[in-house]
C-alpha cells in the first residue's frame, strides 16, 4: 500500500538545531517554529491552537488537544477506550510489534491511533473521530478500523454529522491483511451513514496518506483540508523511485491537492470549528420547511406541509 | 522454446525438471538402441509426479509468492475465455481513459449473463508494459465501477478477478484521484444489490486489489497471494531492507492457508499439482465449479438479504481485545 515513508518524516522533525536556548526548550517554555524558526511562548503558541504567529505554519496537534480546540467545554463523551490490539500475526521485523505497541502506548498515553466519542460542536451534536500521528504514524489497523466502524454506525444511529481528522501513513503493515481490510470495513459503514441522509466531512491534516486516503478520507460529502497538508495515496519517495524524477515542490500538498479537484476548501487550524459549524447548520433543516431526507417515502408531503401552517 | 522454459523456471522447480530432462534421456536412448525402457520409463515418471506432489505441497510463503507471480500463470482473460461460453469485452470509464491494466465486459457463464471484470497482466513483455503489469490507474477503477453499476442495472451477477502487485503509484495517478477512485469502488460496492463474488487468481496487492474486492464470497487460489502490500516494499520499510522479501512474504501472511484461518477469504480453490501455470485448463475447470456454486449460494438470498450478509461478512474482520 501506498508507503508513505513516515520514517523518513520522523527523522527530519526530530532534528532540533541546536542553537536555541536549549535548556528553555527542553523545560518547554518557549518552542522553535519548525518552519520559520522563530521561537514562540509555549503557552501562546498552544493558545493559538499550534499555528505560528509569524509564518502560519500549523504544528501537528494531538488528539486530545484537537479534542479540545473542536469541542465545547464539558460535552465530549469519549466511545470504545478500551480496545486494543493482540497482535494477531504474532509479528516481528527489527522489533517485535508488541513491543512497539507497549512503547507507543507508554509514549502517547492513547491505547491506539485513533481517539473517538461524541460531543458538541457550537452546540451541534456530531460524533468525532481524530487520528493521532504519534502512535505509529496513525496507522490503520484492526482497532483504528473497528473505533472509526462503531463511531460511524453510532452517527447513524443517533442520526447525527460524522467529522473525522485524519493524520495517517496508511495501513498498518504489521497486522498484514486484517489491516487492508478496514478499508472496506470503514467504507460499508459509510454507505449506511450516508444513505441515512446525514453528513460526513472528514478533515484532512499533515500526512493523510495510503489505505487511509483510499478510504474514508475521501469519501466524505463536503472534504475539509489543513493548509499545506500532504495528501497522498502513494507516497512521494516511492513515486520518484519508480519514476526516476524529482517532482515539484508542491506536489501533493492541501492547495494541489484542491486544484486536482478532491479537496473543497482548505481551512485554517483556528477557522477550523466555526467553519464546521456553518457547513454543519447549512445542512440543518430549515424550521417551518419540510426536509425530504428526514421523512419516510410514503409520508403524505401535504399533510405535513398543512400542519406546518 | 527450451530455452524460453528454462528462463522462466523457478528455483525450487529445478530438481523436477532435472528428473524430466532425464526421461528424456532415457527414451532417447532407448528409441536408438531399441531397447524396451517403459518399467524405467514409467519408475522415473511416477518418481516425478511425486516429486511435483512433494515440492508444491510445501512452498514457503516466498515461494508461493514467485508462483503467483509466474509469467505463464494465467490471467484473467485466461479464465474468462476459459470458463464462459460467449463474451464480449466492454471499454472506458466514461470520464476520458480507457485503462488496458483493467478488463471487463459482459459474458455468459453456464446460461446466465454476467459482468466479468479484473486486472490484466500482460502475456508477454510488451503486452506487460502496455498493461502496466496490471496496476490500475484511476480510471481503471473507474471503468470497472461503470460495468458494475451496469450489472447492477440489469441483474447480471458481478465475477472479478483480482491480480495485480499494487495500483499504480505515478504522478498522474495521483493528480486523478488514486485514493477517491479505490475508496469511492469500496463504498459502491456494499450498495450493489446483485450478487458478487471475487477471486483472487494470482497477486492481490494492496488497496489496488481490495478495490474490486469487496463481494458476497472471496475466494482464492490455492497458490495466489493476497498482500497489505508488496512484500518487497513492507520490507524496505519495515526490515529497512528489500532483499528481506521473503521474512516479509511469511510474516505478513499472504497465502490462502493463513487468510482461510484469519477469516479474511472464504474458499480455496485447489490448482492443479504443480500450480495453474502447469495445466491452465484443469485450473479453469475448478475455478468455474467454486464460482457456480457459490453463485448458486448468494443467488438463493433476497437481494437485501444479500447485502445485510455481505455487510456483516466485513463487519467481523479485524482482530483486537476490548479490557474492561
Ligand atoms: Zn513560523
Amino acid at each position: 500500500m501506498s508507503l508513505f515513508d513516515w520514517f523518513a518524516n520522523r527523522r527530519k522533525e526530530t532534528a532540533l538545531t541546536p542553537m536555541q536556548p536549549e535548556r528553555e526548550i527542553a523545560d518547554g517554555l518557549w518552542t522553535k517554529c519548525e518552519a520559520c524558526g522563530v521561537m514562540i511562548y509555549s503557552k501562546d503558541l498552544h493558545g493559538h491552537q499550534l499555528v505560528c504567529p509569524e509564518c502560519g505554519h500549523h504544528h501537528r496537534v494531538s488528539s486530545s488537544e484537537r479534542i479540545q480546540q473542536l469541542i465545547d467545554p464539558h460535552t465530549w463523551r469519549p466511545l470504545d477506550e478500551n480496545l486494543v490490539s493482540c497482535d494477531p500475526l504474532q509479528f516481528k521485523d527489527r522489533k517485535p510489534y508488541s513491543d512497539r505497541l507497549r512503547e507507543y502506548q507508554e509514549k502517547t498515553g492513547l491505547k491506539d491511533a485513533v481517539q473517538t466519542g461524541l460531543g458538541q460542536l457550537e452546540g451541534l451534536p456530531i460524533a468525532l473521530g481524530v487520528m493521532d500521528f504519534a502512535f505509529m504514524g496513525g496507522s490503520m489497523g484492526s482497532v483504528v478500523g473497528e473505533k472509526i466502524t462503531r463511531l460511524i454506525e453510532r452517527a447513524t444511529w443517533e442520526h447525527i454529522p460524522l467529522v473525522i481528522v485524519c493524520a495517517s501513513g496508511g495501513a498498518r503493515m504489521q497486522e498484514g491483511m486484517l489491516s487492508l481490510v478496514q478499508m472496506a470495513k470503514t467504507a460499508a459503514a459509510l454507505e449506511r451513514h450516508r444513505s441515512a441522509g446525514l453528513l460526513y466531512i472528514p478533515v484532512l491534516t499533515h500526512p493523510t496518506a495510503g489505505g487511509v486516503t483510499a478510504s474514508f478520507a475521501m469519501l466524505g460529502d463536503i472534504i475539509i483540508a489543513e493548509p499545506k497538508a500532504t495528501i497522498a495515496f502513494a507516497g512521494r519517495r516511492v513515486i520518484e523511485q519508480t519514476l526516476r524524477e524529482k517532482l515539484p515542490d508542491d506536489f501533493q500538498t492541501a492547495e494541489f491537492v484542491q486544484k486536482c479537484g478532491f479537496v473543497d476548501v482548505i481551512v485554517p487550524r483556528t477557522q477550523l470549528k466555526s467553519t464546521l459549524a456553518q457547513l454543519i447548520r447549512l445542512h440543518q433543516p430549515v424550521a417551518g420547511q419540510v426536509s425530504s431526507t428526514l421523512l419516510p417515502k410514503s409520508f403524505p408531503l401535504m399533510a405535513m406541509a398543512e400542519e406546518s401552517l | 522454446m527450451a530455452n524460453e522454459r528454462r528462463t522462466l523456471l523457478l528455483e525450487f522447480e529445478k530438481p523436477l525438471v532435472e528428473l524430466e530432462a532425464q526421461i528424456q534421456q532415457v527414451r532417447d536412448k532407448s528409441s536408438e538402441f531399441g531397447v524396451d525402457v517403459s518399467e524405467q520409463i514409467r519408475e522415473l515418471e511416477e518418481r516425478a509426479k511425486q516429486l511435483r506432489y512433494e515440492i508444491f505441497s510445501k512452498l514457503t510463503p516466498g515461494q508461493t509468492l514467485q508462483v503467483a507471480r509466474h509469467p505463464r500463470r494465467p490471467s484473467t482473460l485466461d479464465y474468462i475465455q476459459a470458463i464462459s461460453e460467449e463474451w464480449i469485452e466492454l471499454h472506458g470509464d466514461r470520464r476520458g481513459s480507457d485503462d488496458p491494466a483493467i478488463v471487463g465486459g459482459i459474458g455468459r457463464l453456464n446460461g446466465q449473463p454476467v459482468v466479468m471484470l479484473g486486472q490484466q497482466k500482460g502475456r508477454d513483455t510488451k503486452d506487460n508494459v502496455a498493461r502496466n503489469f496490471g496496476m490500475a490507474s484511476p480510471g481503471g477503477y473507474r471503468k470497472a465501477l461503470r460495468l458494475m453499476e451496469h450489472a447492477n442495472r440489469f441483474q447480471m451477477p458481478i465475477l472479478t478477478f483480482i491480480d495485480t502487485p499494487a495500483a499504480w503509484a505515478g504522478v498522474d495517478a495521483e493528480k486523478f484521484g488514486q485514493g477517491e477512485a479505490i475508496a469511492y469502488n469500496l463504498r459502491e460496492m456494499f450498495r450493489f444489490e446483485v450478487p458478487i463474488i471475487c477471486t483472487v487468481i494470482g497477486e492481490g496487492g494492496s488497496g489496488g486489489a481490495l478495490a474490486i474486492g469487496v463481494g458476497d464470497r472471496l475466494l482464492m487460489f490455492e497458490h495466489a497471494v493476497y498482500s497489505v502490500a508488496p512484500p518487497e516494499a513492507c520490507a524496505a520499510i519495515l526490515w529497512r531492507d528489500a532483499q528481506k522479501a521473503p521474512q516479509a512474504a511469511e510474516a505478513l501472511k499472504i497465502t490462502a492457508r493463513d487468510l482461510l484461518k484469519l477469516g479474511i477469504i472464504d474458499e480455496i480453490v485447489p490448482e492443479p499439482v504443480g500450480a495453474a501455470h502447469s495445466n491452465p485448463v484443469e485450473a479453469a475447470e475448478n475455478l468455474k465449479a467454486a464460482l457456480l456454486r457459490n453463485l448458486a449460494e448468494v443467488q438463493a438470498l433476497s437481494s437485501s438479504e444479500r447485502r445485510e450478509l455481505r455487510y456483516q461478512k466485513f463487519r467481523r474482520m479485524g482482530v483486537f481485545s476490548e479490557v474492561v
